[in-house]
């Protein structure tokens, strides 16, 4: 349904598209004029009668009127013209078919060259074949023309046939015993006439709607102006299409050539003329065929003729047919809010006042209306443009003084075009769009600055981050689009995602170690820090007695998330950072890593990124997600991770370098490791010149030693790590966000506390640069850890020019690689989701594709979505009989 | 009433509503959970099959675009390096992207194949017998197991030097070199001056008189003579042993070997003596689907995708890789996610023509008459029309009614 001037339009739906060849019968009937003058404009600049610019060819001009239909330029769908060609000529893309008919048709009779009887047996099991498998139909054609190829007698008329050579594009030889002969157009079209059309049929061809002979052209079409717009310059010189170019060059030749036939000019310019013609119209059709001249501008830059204007990514078909451009959108680079719902957008007054939408004026909105009009398309809220239904008229508000009259004379059934308000339902995108999670629906919340504001928690699934991401805003025009919108795109409807059944929203970062340092037993809060906390969250709340009374009133920090949780809430899962000393398996832990939540209440465990952490399966979120529902796990996204910021407000979390520095006892135990590596390297080089090293079966001697020397300096690393987190404080910053999973990793601490180890490049040592050492640092021929990439050397300390250097090369390797990856995997992924966008679940749970094939009898074998489970289990059955537990406990109570 | 009829009539139902897995899980448990009362049992069995169809997916849901977004989305976070196989220093593998786009490019034979041979109850215990069936399953060829081949030119005569421990490693005795040397034809053996050296007096026809100075001859005759097949599978270029399985039985530690080879040829291995032939697998899907069909085919390709997708560290739903797979073969061959497969053997002319080879597209389907019925979903936005997806699939009662043009 579309509105156009504030009327309801009922628009054409195409039925079906049918392809075929262009008869010159039919090419003939719809030119309503001949082409024969290359010139397109008279001295006196009209356009040419006869030639390119033809008025009879279409009004494109403001109040012209068309010759031709009699229409002004909006009306005259434009028309065609003709180019009579003096002799005929191959349409080049079609050679393979003209020679796969030249080869399975008589040279004399044109019938297939297949006995009557095989011919008819054949055909009886094509026309059945035909109606249900086509494809299949496809490939029996091209046996069909294999077999009559290989024939060399007529079984019809009993001529003798000779083989055919194809030049591509547009050049065939006939091999007759005396030699071989050129086939000239007119041979070939005067041999596809011969072909009867039931022959023609069994080699594949539709002979209603390709007969073979129309692949050679006797009359070229001339398209309509408007499909070759010419421009005019500010010089006020016209440019032409390249089309333009391209016709004026094949009319310029085909005048030639009749020139030579009419007076009798030797054959062998008459044949230049013809082959010259030919080519430029292979050139008008395809300017990129091989073998063919391409036709340039002024020798420079080749045109864009027919072909190139349908293929690739900017071509009619991929460019401009399936991917759209469109209005109502906006632009800009986005910021965070962590106090806005993450179903809200932040959208900024500048662009609220040119997204509008579009409102039905009603008795029961009218007075909303008229507010809207009264302020005019400069003031916020207000409306770009009024139709008046009753005058089928549109009024653009930028032109009107009067806005008080305008919004006294608002009656139902008008349309008003609003700014867009608070409330409002938009679309939200950041590219790549590589999920359905990358286009979701937000509530539009109009703020001043010039930023989109998103909240943090929604960066996972967009991938987004600060550091000058920009995203996109669609508003959806229809109600029904608007409806959708809500139901099905909203954000909180994408909380847990189709990948792994599990939520892809989540905390990151701050959020975490807002979480843990709220959680951890040592947190003790006055009631006045308590107070700030809960107040965050903007939930109501029952506070409860503090834990501690004297010498003064604390809560802890797990009675402050409890407050929080729903009352009903029962959980149980390990926390992130039981590891080592900390690894907790059930409740029977005192190292707090195992998270027990019995009735909404904290009971032990930390909060950390297995519980509230982003793209973490089967936690808090995760449970409440699917058993509250997405409005639920909405409400707790929008409300306790909120306090998580603030506790970080009241504690503070910050890194010094103090906080990356280890004892002198570690960094003596760190060096020890690392001598004993280096003579155990060493002693590895010295079996391997002496010959005598361990091979690896199927290793050469050298593949073997470098195997065996990463193996070892990876393990030093990894050692060297281990003593360094030994010895963190365990209220140490760094080490709090990387044991809790907020940032960075034990290897992060690793390279900034000790070493940052090995550098690799396709997984070997590095070994490139100079003819037998990495550097000019190193003795020619040297295997030593350090010759090799081996950085001992930590990011506190800084790092020596050699290891600078490796480290630089490591880098570079990982930027080539991402880049490299980026194509490959976003052309998979577009040819697999060409491949398997039709296919839906119908109704009876089968998986189809739109041709009404199955695919699946039940998709994915048990007919579950795996949005909705538990990473890919549909119940937990466990969980259900927990619930069920503790529901009796309420009764009895 | 008997108390515990109630629940196992029940249970009985829905025994059949329920996926199997997800049945024998909840009996499991319920057998489990001794303190609840056969009222709680029941109340258990009933939210689970509320939550189960509630997890049911939707009619509509666009369960392909889904798949294709849930297996492409993490490419980028795929690494393009090989990998060691399963922590054997011996082999290289592909994984990661290269591997991926490789089993949905459905390319006839893997960059790197591998196959993995399960050996049967008397074998699979010993590491001899393991390596027994081992060195007959390696493609052995007399360049492996020797140390030198010389000759001088004009005297017709090779000097082979076999290699005692290669002998010994490949299984292969000097007895059988030479009657594999005798079977060739390319000449006569006769014992050097130990017995690991073998003369071999090359044969008039191989090396004829005229060229008997020629040297380019006397590389022939060596080619020939180091590519001599004495033993093994064609196409498997190694074995290996490996430990699979280690169980404590009765206080001694049982191992199970099996072995894996580089290069793959199901269809020979797979019936040799001392292999078990229903766990041996090979990660070259047409292979398997020559061997042992489509349904295995279909099975490799899901396997082989979550083994690329589980050893990137990426977790994607089994369902879509099925899906991927089932797309793949469905129509009895396996075809590729591409224009030579899947998406080229389309209907649409549309949906071909935006793809991929625009120009061709069109010419072929103008040739052949085609028409387009605008059913799929690209063919449908070229159209303007909503494609047939999701909310697409139903027409609101309150529509405006829509003019219908075009056709013959």
């Amino acid at each position: 349904m579309a509105i156009k001037n504030g009327k309801f339009e009922e628009p054409f739906v195409i039925e079906k598209i049918v392809f075929g060849l262009l008869s010159p019968q039919e090419i003939r009937k719809f030119a309503k004029v001949t082409i024969v003058r290359s010139d397109i404009y008279e001295a006196d600049g009209s356009p040419v009668v006869g030639g390119l610019r033809d008025p009879h060819l279409g009004a494109i001009e403001p109040g012209e009127r068309c010759p031709t239909c009699g229409n002004t330029r909006e009306e005259c769908p434009g028309h065609f013209g003709k180019i009579e060609l003096a002799r005929p000529v191959l349409l080049p893309h079609l050679g393979d078919y003209i020679y796969m008919l030249l080869q399975s048709t008589c040279r004399r009779c044109g019938r297939l060259l297949l006995p009557q009887d095989r011919a008819e047996y054949l055909r009886k099991i094509y026309v059945r074949l035909r109606e249900k498998w086509p494809r299949l139909a496809e490939v029996m054609a091209s046996h069909i023309a294999k077999e009559a190829s290989d024939v060399t007698e007529c079984p019809h008329c009993g001529e003798r046939q000779f083989k055919v050579r194809y030049i591509r594009p547009i050049i065939f030889y006939e091999r007759r015993p005396e030699g071989e002969v050129r086939l000239t157009p007119l041979d070939i079209r005067d041999r596809l006439e011969r072909i009867p059309d039931d022959d023609v049929m069994l080699l594949g061809i539709d002979p209603k709607r390709a007969r073979p002979e129309w692949m050679v052209l006797t009359v070229l079409p001339v398209p309509p102006l408007a499909v070759r717009p010419s421009i005019t310059l500010e010089t006020g010189l016209r440019a032409e299409d390249d089309l333009t170019h391209a016709l004026a060059e094949i009319v310029r030749e085909n005048e030639k050539l009749k020139g030579f036939i009419t007076t009798n000019a030797p054959e062998t310019m008459i044949e230049d003329a013809w082959i010259t013609l030919q080519h430029v119209i292979a050139a008008y059709i395809d300017n990129e065929l091989p073998n063919i001249y391409q036709l340039t501008h002024r020798r420079k830059r080749p045109l864009k003729t027919l072909a190139q204007r349908l293929k690739g990514k900017e071509g009619r078909l991929r460019g401009n047919l399936s991917g759209k451009r469109v209005n109502f959108s906006a632009r800009t680079v986005i910021s965070p809010d962590p106090y806005i719902s993450i179903n809200e957008v932040g959208v900024p007054v500048e662009v609220a006042k040119i997204l509008t939408v579009q409102m039905v004026v009603t008795p029961y909105n009218i007075e909303e209306a008229r507010r809207y009009v009264l302020n005019g398309p400069h003031k916020w809220p207000g409306a770009t443009f009024v139709y008046k239904a009753r005058q089928d008229r549109k009024i653009d508000l930028r032109y009107q003084k009067n806005y008080q009259q305008l919004a006294e004379e608002l009656e139902p059934g008008d349309i008003v075009e609003r700014h867009l308000v608070d409330g409002d339902i938009v679309l939200f995108n950041r590219q790549p769009t590589l999920h359905r999670m990358s286009i979701m629906g937000h509530i539009v919340k109009v703020m001043p600055g010039k930023t989109f504001r998103i909240n943090l928690l929604t960066c996972p699934p967009y991938n987004a981050d600060f550091d000058g991401d920009e995203m996109n805003l669609h508003v959806p025009r229809l109600e029904e689009a608007r409806a959708e919108a809500r139901e099905l795109l909203l954000v909180e409807k994408h909380i847990l995602t189709p990948r792994y059944g599990g939520p892809i929203i989540g905390g990151r970062q701050d959020y975490i170690s807002g979480a843990y340092l709220l959680t951890i037993k040592t947190s003790l809060f006055t009631i006045e820090e308590m107070s700030r906390i809960i107040s965050r969250s903007l939930a109501y709340v029952d506070l409860e007695e503090p834990a501690i009374l004297k010498p003064r009133p604390l809560y802890t920090g797990k009675q402050i998330i409890s407050m929080l949780l729903p009352r009903d809430l029962n959980f149980e899962g390990k926390a992130k950072i039981g590891s080592g000393d900390l690894k907790c398996d059930n409740e029977n832990c005192m190292a707090d890593s195992f998270i027990v939540i019995r009735g909404g209440r904290l009971l032990m465990g930390v909060l950390d990124k297995n519980a509230i952490g982003a793209e973490q399966p089967n936690n808090l979120l995760h449970v409440i997600a699917l058993e509250y529902g997405e409005g639920k796990a909405r409400e707790f996204l929008d409300t306790i991770f909120r306090s998580f910021i603030r506790v970080l407000e009241i504690k503070g979390l910050s890194v010094a370098y103090s906080d990356i520095e280890i004892p002198r006892e570690a960094r003596q135990e760190v060096e020890r490791l690392t001598e004993k590596a280096r003579r155990e390297v060493e002693e590895l080089i010295e079996q391997y010149r002496r010959g005598v090293l361990e091979l690896i079966p199927g290793r050469t001697a050298e593949e073997s030693l470098e195997l065996k020397i990463i193996e070892l300096l990876q393990k030093l690393r990894t050692e060297a790590g281990e003593v360094a987190i030994r010895h963190l404080d365990s209220f140490n910053d760094i080490f709090i966000m990387a044991k809790t999973g907020a940032r960075g990793s034990d290897i992060n601490v690793t390279q900034m506390a000790t070493m940052l180890g090995q550098q690799t490049i396709r997984g070997r040592r590095i070994w490139r640069g100079f003819r037998t050492r990495t550097l000019p640092h190193f003795k020619p021929g040297e295997l030593s850890p350090e010759a090799r990439g081996f950085i001992k050397g930590n990011f506190r300390d800084g790092l020596r020019p050699s290891e600078l250097f490796f480290h630089a090369v490591a880098g570079r390797e990982g930027l080539v690689d991402t880049a490299v990856k980026t194509s490959q995997s976003g052309y998979m992924q577009r040819r697999l989701i060409n491949a398997l966008q039709d296919l839906i679940v119908s109704y009876d749970g089968t998986v189809r594709d739109s041709w009404g094939n199955i695919i699946q009898f039940k998709y994915g074998e048990d007919g579950v979505d795996p949005m909705r489970t538990y990473h890919g289990k549909p119940v937990e059955v466990n969980r259900v009989i927990e619930m069920v537990r503790s529901m009796r406990g309420h009764r009895n109570e | 009433m008997s108390s515990g009829g109630r629940l196992q009539k029940i249970l009985e139902d829905v025994r059949e509503v329920l996926p199997l897995s997800l049945y024998e899980e909840l009996v499991e448990s319920l057998n489990k959970a001794e303190d609840l009362s056969e009222d709680e049992k029941i109340a258990v069995v009933g939210e689970v099959i509320r939550r189960y169809v509630l997890a049911m997916v939707q009619p509509g849901e666009p369960v392909g675009v889904v798949a294709a977004q849930s297996i492409g989305e993490p490419g980028t976070q795929m690494t393009l390096r090989t990998f060691h196989y399963a922590g054997l220093m011996e082999f290289d593998v592909t994984l990661g992207l290269p591997r991926l786009i490789e089993i949905v490019d459905a390319k006839r034979e893997p960059s790197t194949p591998i196959m993995e041979v399960y050996l049967d109850e008397e074998h699979k215990y010993s590491e001899a017998k393991a390596r027994e069936v081992a060195r007959r399953i390696e493609y052995t060829t007399l360049e492996k197991v020797m140390l030198s081949l010389q000759y001088t030119l004009g005297d017709r005569e090779f000097v082979l030097k076999l290699d005692p421990e290669m002998l010994e490693d490949k299984g292969v005795t000097v007895d059988m070199v030479i009657d594999k040397l005798r079977d060739s034809g390319i000449g006569e053996v006769e014992g050097g001056e130990d017995p690991y050296t073998l003369v071999i007096a090359v044969d008039r026809k191989v090396l004829p008189e005229e060229r008997i100075f020629d040297y380019k001859a006397y590389k022939e005759v060596e080619a020939k003579l180091r590519k001599l097949y004495l033993k093994g599978v064609k196409g498997v270029n190694r074995a290996s042993i490996r430990i699979v399985d280690e169980k404590v039985v009765d206080g001694k530690v049982v191992r199970e070997y099996a072995i894996v080879t580089e290069g793959s040829n199901l269809a020979e291995v797979l019936f040799m003596e001392g292999v078990d032939y229903r766990r041996t697998t090979t990660n070259n899907i047409f292979e398997i689907a020559e061997v042992l069909g489509i349904e295995a085919a279909r099975n490799a390709i899901i396997r082989e995708i979550m083994r690329v997708l589980e050893d990137s560290g990426l977790d994607v739903d089994i369902r879509h890789v099925m899906l991927v797979a089932d797309v793949m073969t469905w129509n009895g061959t396996i075809r590729q996610i591409g224009r030579l497969g899947v998406t080229g053997e389309k209907p649409s002319v549309l949906a071909r023509a935006a793809f991929e080879v625009t120009v061709k597209q069109l010419y072929d389907a103008a040739v052949s008459g085609e028409e387009e019925s605008l059913k799929g979903v690209t063919e449908s936005v070229v159209a303007g029309v909503p494609p047939r997806v999701g909310t697409g699939l139903i027409v609101t009662v309150l529509g405006v009614p829509r003019k219908r043009v075009g056709g013959e």
